[in-house]
């Protein structure tokens, strides 16, 4: 799915995969903060994104 | 090709007289020149209906889902992987089918030979690999290779994988180098100029749904766009309503499209919709060594779990 969302010109950083367990609490942190960065850093999105009204 | 419709003619006929299937699916003479239309034929009668020629593009293996019949089917080389999928799929038991296997040396492509004319085409035959086209106007004489459908230039099964009966010796297969050649050329393009390349290939596209009519893979008794309860995509032209449909349905045919080239025939739009299917097929081919269709004893790259499958995409 990855693959292909970035085939069709989504960034790919903006799509991320990652498994966590509940017990993982270090991990999930260190992940959000990844995606926040990488997210934030391509800017707000505007593909696949319908404008109602 | 005359022969290999008279050869299709005579098995059928036989196969219907000795009771040994309810029905054929094959090809007949379509309504205009330079087309075929898929048809049934119960009776010997109607199986002299039956032909073969370059423009028997669409997939048959779309008309076998669910069927309980005794079903002879004449197939080519993606139709044969299409059925191995049915069978893998539950769609149709083999017990229940007799496939007239059919070897391809290509189709043709409709739109390429019709930008060559200003008007209609009144005639079309072939010959030994020479097409033989005519309109109102002009006469042209053709060659096959020049005018196959682009999937069939990239083709590597085109003999029937499985059959029960030849309809004629099998063909070499083709060799080819870079069978990537245009998935890779979008891959190499900015993010910007893939998501731009996209939207100019499916600015056309009406919704009306002929790809999916004709993919012998989209067999769901409601398609999650028919879908009202929850609405997954929105009915409209809004452009990200459109992308989300191909999207949508080019992932659902992940390590299943066996590029039978079906969906671009069906389109009213002359939409190139196996730019999003390609790409799958290469991953497919590429990540998880997966040819679909190929053997019914398989199970699907995405039906299985093996601890090596790669996994570098998860942090």
């Amino acid at each position: 799915m990855g693959n292909l969302l970035e085939h069709i010109g989504i960034e790919k950083d903006r799509l991320h995969f990652s498994w966590i367990s509940s017990a993982e609490a270090t991990k999930f942190v260190k992940v959000a903060k990844e995606v926040t960065e990488s997210v934030k850093a391509l800017g707000p999105n505007n593909r696949l994104v319908k404008k109602l009204g | 090709m005359d022969s290999l419709t008279d050869k299709i003619r005579t098995l059928c006929t036989g196969l219907l007289k000795d009771g040994k299937v309810d029905m054929i699916v094959g090809f007949k003479k379509g309504t205009i020149p330079m087309s075929s239309c898929p048809c049934v034929a119960r009776t010997p009668e109607q199986a002299k209906e039956l032909i073969w020629d370059s423009n028997c593009t669409l997939n048959l293996a779309n008309y076998l889902t669910n069927r309980k019949e005794k079903i002879g089917v004449v197939a080519k080389g993606c139709d044969s992987r299409n059925i191995v999928n049915h069978i893998i799929e539950n769609k149709v038991t083999r017990e229940n089918l007799y496939i007239i296997g059919v070897p391809c040396d290509g189709m043709v492509d409709k739109r390429k030979i019709r930008a060559l004319f200003n008007d209609d085409i009144t005639l079309f035959s072939e010959e030994n690999n020479k097409l033989f086209v005519e309109t109102a106007s002009e006469k042209k004489e053709l060659d096959k290779q020049d005018f196959l459908k682009n999937n069939c230039t990239t083709c590597i099964h085109r003999n029937p994988v499985i059959y029960d009966e030849l309809a004629a010796d099998p063909v070499e297969e083709q060799k080819i180098e870079n069978r990537f050649a245009d998935v890779i050329k979008i891959e190499n393009m900015s993010s910007d100029d893939k998501w731009n390349y996209f939207n100019d290939l499916i600015k056309d596209c009406i919704r009306c749904y002929a790809c999916r009519n004709a993919c012998p893979l989209c067999y769901c008794p409601t398609c999650f766009v028919d879908e009202s309860n929850p609405q997954w995509v929105g009915k409209g032209q809004d452009i990200n309503d459109v992308r989300t449909f191909h999207l949508l349905r080019a992932y659902h045919c992940a390590g299943r499209c066996t590029d039978c080239g079906a969906c671009e025939e069906a389109c009213p739009m002359d939409i190139h919709v196996r730019a999003f299917t390609r790409k799958l097929v290469k991953d497919s081919c590429e990540i998880f060594d997966w040819e679909p269709g190929l053997d019914p004893n398989k199970r699907p790259a995405l039906d299985t779990f093996n601890p090596d499958d790669p996994d570098g995409f998860i942090k």
